[in-house]
C-alpha cells in the first residue's frame, strides 16, 4: 500500500487571543489514502476549519507534522506553501468565491495562469474542465453575478480542477445551495472522486456523510471518532 | 514576438483593466490627478525653455564673436598681432577698431557717446544703416547710432560737434539692441583720418578688435588658437568669447526651468499620494479576492504583478492623456506669458512632454508599490476570513 496522500501526526495548533490560549487542534493524527472520500464533521469551534486549513496548506501547525502528497509542509515558507497548494489542492468554498470581474471560463483559467500553463492551451483546457463540472457551455462567458448559485459552484469546482490536483478540499460545498442543487453538486463531487481524486469535505451536514467512505468527527480539537 | 493580440488577451492586463473599471469614478479621479501633474510639470518645462529661447533670440547673433583686448599693462592691439591672428582657422572677419568716449553736442544740447574709428566695410558687417548711407573713407562724415539720433533729434545732414571738430551725419544706424562688441545705438562712427584728427597721439595701436567666427561651434577653438599664438611668451591680449554669455544665459534658464518644473512636480506628488490612497482602498476591498487568488495558487510575485500592473496601466493612460493636454496648455501659457507660440513646436517641447509622461508613469508606479506589496504579503488564511 502506498503512502497516505494526507498525513497528520499529533498536530497541535494554538492561537493566542489576548491573554488566553486557544487550542484549536489538540494532538490530531489522521491519514487519508489516495482516492478516499472523507467527510470531516464537527460543531463550530471544534477545529474543523483549522484542520482544513492545515490540509489546504493555508496554515502550518504549532507542533506536529503535516505531510501532503509526500511533502512535509510543517516548516515551509509562504512561497513554497503556495507552490504545494497550487499543484496539489483544489479549493471549493461555501461562498463560491469567484472573481467577480472575470467570466466563468476566465475564473477557471486563473489557477492555470499561476501554474504557467501556456495561453493557447488554457482556453481549451478551461472549457473542458467546465464541461467536466457540468456547466452548460453557453454560460462560459457569463460573469459570476449572472449565474445561479449552483452554476457558480460548478464554475468553482471547475476552477478547483483546473490544475488537475490530486486532492479536492471542499468547505461546506452545499451550504449556500438549496437541497436539490446541493444534491446535484454532491453527485458531481462523488463522480470526480470515483475518477480518482481524493475528496475531503468539511461540513456539519450529517447527510453528506452518506456519500463518503470515511468520516472524521472532531470535538474540542480532538478526533472523537474515526470510523462511522 | 509579442503581438498586440497577445497583450490584449493577457489575463493580468485584462484583470487590471477590469479592476480599474470596477470603481470608474474613483479611477477617473486618480487619473485626473496624474493628468494635472503631467500637464503642470511639462508645461512648466516648456515655459522655462521658451523664456530662454525668447531671451537668446533677442541677443541676436552675438555668440559668434570674440573680442580681443590688450592685456592689462599693454597699450593696445598692434597691427602685427592682427596679422598674426589672420593665420588662425575658422575666422570670418577681423575688425580692428579705435574707440573712446566723448561728449557729443548738437545746437544747445549734448549727450555722451562712444566714438569709433572702424573701416567702412567693417562697419557694414556689424550694423545696418536705416537712414542715409555709410561714410566715405577719409571723409569728415559720420554715422550715428539710433539712440544718439533720438536724444539730440538729429537727422541725416545735421552737423554735430565733438570737441573742436564738426562732423556731418550721413547715416543713422538701425536700432540693434544690446551688444557686447560695439555700442551701436550710442556710437558715433567715423573714418580713421577724422578720428586721428580728433584724437591725435592716440598711437598706432588699436583699442580692441572684433573677431567673427565662421561658425558658432568654432568660437572656442578660435579663442584657444589666438591665445596660444599671441600669448606665447607673455600675455599681450585678452580674448573674450561672447558665447560665454549665451552659455550663462542657458545655465540660468536651466535653473529657472528646473525650478518651474519643481513647482509642477508638487502636483504630481499629490497625485502620487492619491494613487496610493486609491490602491490601498482597493486592496482592502479586495482582501478576500486576494485570499482566493492565493488559495488557488497565486504566489506573492503574482499578486504583486497584478497590483503593480493596475497602477502602471492607470499611470500610462493618464500620463498619455496629460501629455496630449500639455500641447494645449503649453500653447495657452506661451501665448499669455511669452507671447510667441512658435516655441511650442520645438524638439525641447517634445522632450519636456516626454519627461512629464515619464514622471507621471513613475509616480503611479511608486504610489502603487506599497499597496501592491501589502496585498502580496497578505496571509491567504487571514484574507479568506476577511468579510
Amino acid at each position: 500500500m502506498s503512502d497516505p496522500i494526507v498525513q497528520l501526526q499529533n498536530v497541535r495548533k494554538t492561537y493566542t487571543l489576548g491573554a488566553s490560549e486557544i487550542h484549536a487542534l489538540n494532538g490530531v493524527s489522521i491519514s487519508i489514502e489516495r482516492g478516499d472520500f472523507v467527510t470531516i464533521m464537527g460543531a463550530s469551534g471544534s477545529g474543523k476549519s483549522t484542520l482544513l486549513n492545515m490540509v489546504g496548506c493555508l496554515d502550518t501547525p504549532t507542533s506536529g507534522k503535516v505531510k501532503i502528497n509526500g511533502t512535509d509542509i510543517t516548516k515551509l515558507d509562504d512561497d513554497k506553501l503556495t507552490t504545494i497548494r497550487r499543484d496539489n489542492i483544489g479549493f471549493i468554498f461555501q461562498q463560491f468565491n469567484l472573481i467577480p470581474t472575470l467570466t466563468a471560463i476566465e475564473n477557471v483559467e486563473i489557477p492555470m495562469i499561476f501554474s504557467r500553463v501556456p495561453q493557447n492551451l488554457r482556453k481549451e483546457r478551461a472549457m473542458r474542465t467546465l464541461e467536466q463540472a457540468k456547466l452548460e457551455a453557453e454560460y462560459a462567458y457569463h460573469r459570476p453575478n449572472e449565474l445561479s448559485g449552483g452554476q457558480q459552484q460548478r464554475v468553482a469546482i471547475a476552477r478547483a480542477l483546473a490544475n488537475e490536483p490530486p486532492i479536492l478540499l471542499a468547505d461546506e460545498p452545499t451550504g449556500n445551495l438549496d437541497s436539490k442543487t446541493g444534491k446535484s453538486i454532491m453527485e458531481l463531487l462523488v463522480r470526480l472522486n470515483e475518477e480518482g481524486t481524493t475528496l475531503i469535505v468539511v461540513t456539519h451536514d450529517q447527510k453528506l456523510t452518506e456519500y463518503s467512505n470515511k468520516t472524521i468527527v472532531l470535538m474540542d480539537g480532538e478526533v472523537s471518532n474515526d470510523i462511522y | 514576438m509579442i503581438s498586440i493580440e497577445d497583450i490584449q488577451s493577457n489575463m493580468y492586463l485584462q484583470l487590471a483593466k477590469r479592476n480599474l473599471k470596477r470603481q470608474t469614478f474613483r479611477t477617473v479621479l486618480a487619473a485626473i490627478g496624474i493628468i494635472i501633474g503631467v500637464i503642470a510639470i511639462s508645461s512648466m518645462g516648456i515655459l522655462g525653455n521658451s523664456l530662454k529661447m525668447s531671451v537668446t533670440d533677442s541677443f541676436g547673433d552675438i555668440g559668434d564673436k570674440l573680442l580681443i583686448y590688450p592685456a592689462p599693462g599693454e597699450d593696445g592691439v598692434t597691427e602685427k598681432q592682427i596679422q598674426q591672428m589672420k593665420k588662425v582657422d575658422g575666422i570670418d572677419a577681423i575688425i580692428p577698431a579705435y574707440s573712446t568716449g566723448d561728449r557729443v553736442e548738437y545746437k544747445n544740447s549734448y549727450t555722451f557717446g562712444s566714438i569709433y574709428s572702424i573701416e567702412r566695410e567693417d562697419l557694414e558687417k556689424l550694423a545696418e544703416v536705416e537712414d542715409g548711407q555709410f561714410f566715405k573713407s577719409g571723409s569728415t562724415d559720420c554715422v550715428i547710432g539710433s539712440s544718439i539720433a533720438d536724444n539730440l533729434e538729429l537727422r541725416v545732414g545735421s552737423k554735430i560737434e565733438i570737441g573742436d571738430s564738426r562732423l556731418r551725419v550721413v547715416g543713422i544706424l538701425k536700432e540693434r539692441g544690446m551688444g557686447f562688441d560695439i555700442d551701436a545705438d550710442t556710437g558715433v562712427f567715423t573714418s580713421a583720418q577724422m578720428y586721428e584728427k580728433m584724437y591725435p597721439g592716440e598711437g598706432d595701436e588699436y583699442d580692441f578688435a572684433i573677431v567673427r567666427a565662421e561658425e558658432l561651434d568654432k568660437v572656442d577653438d578660435i579663442k584657444e588658437d589666438i591665445e596660444k599664438l599671441l600669448n606665447k611668451k607673455e600675455e599681450v591680449i585678452t580674448v573674450f568669447a561672447t558665447n560665454i554669455i549665451l552659455e550663462s544665459i542657458n545655465e540660468a534658464f536651466k535653473s529657472i526651468s528646473l525650478f518651474l518644473m519643481g513647482i509642477g512636480s508638487i502636483s504630481l506628488l499629490v497625485a502620487g499620494v492619491s494613487i496610493l490612497n486609491v490602491m490601498l482602498m482597493s486592496t482592502m476591498e479586495r482582501t478576500k479576492e486576494i485570499g482566493v487568488m492565493k488559495a488557488v495558487g497565486a504566489s506573492r510575485k503574482d499578486v504583486l504583478t497584478m497590483f503593480l500592473l493596475e497602477a502602471l496601466l492607470l499611470g500610462v493612460v493618464a500620463s498619455l492623456i496629460g501629455g496630449l493636454f500639455t500641447i494645449g496648455a503649453g500653447y495657452l501659457i506661451l501665448s499669455l506669458v511669452v507671447k510667441n507660440t512658435s516655441y511650442l513646436f520645438s524638439l525641447a517641447t517634445l522632450i519636456y512632454i516626454f519627461e512629464g509622461i515619464l514622471f507621471g508613469v513613475a509616480t503611479s508606479l511608486i504610489g502603487g508599490m506599497y499597496p501592491a506589496w501589502k496585498a502580496s504579503n497578505m496571509r491567504p488564511l487571514d484574507a479568506l476570513r476577511y468579510e
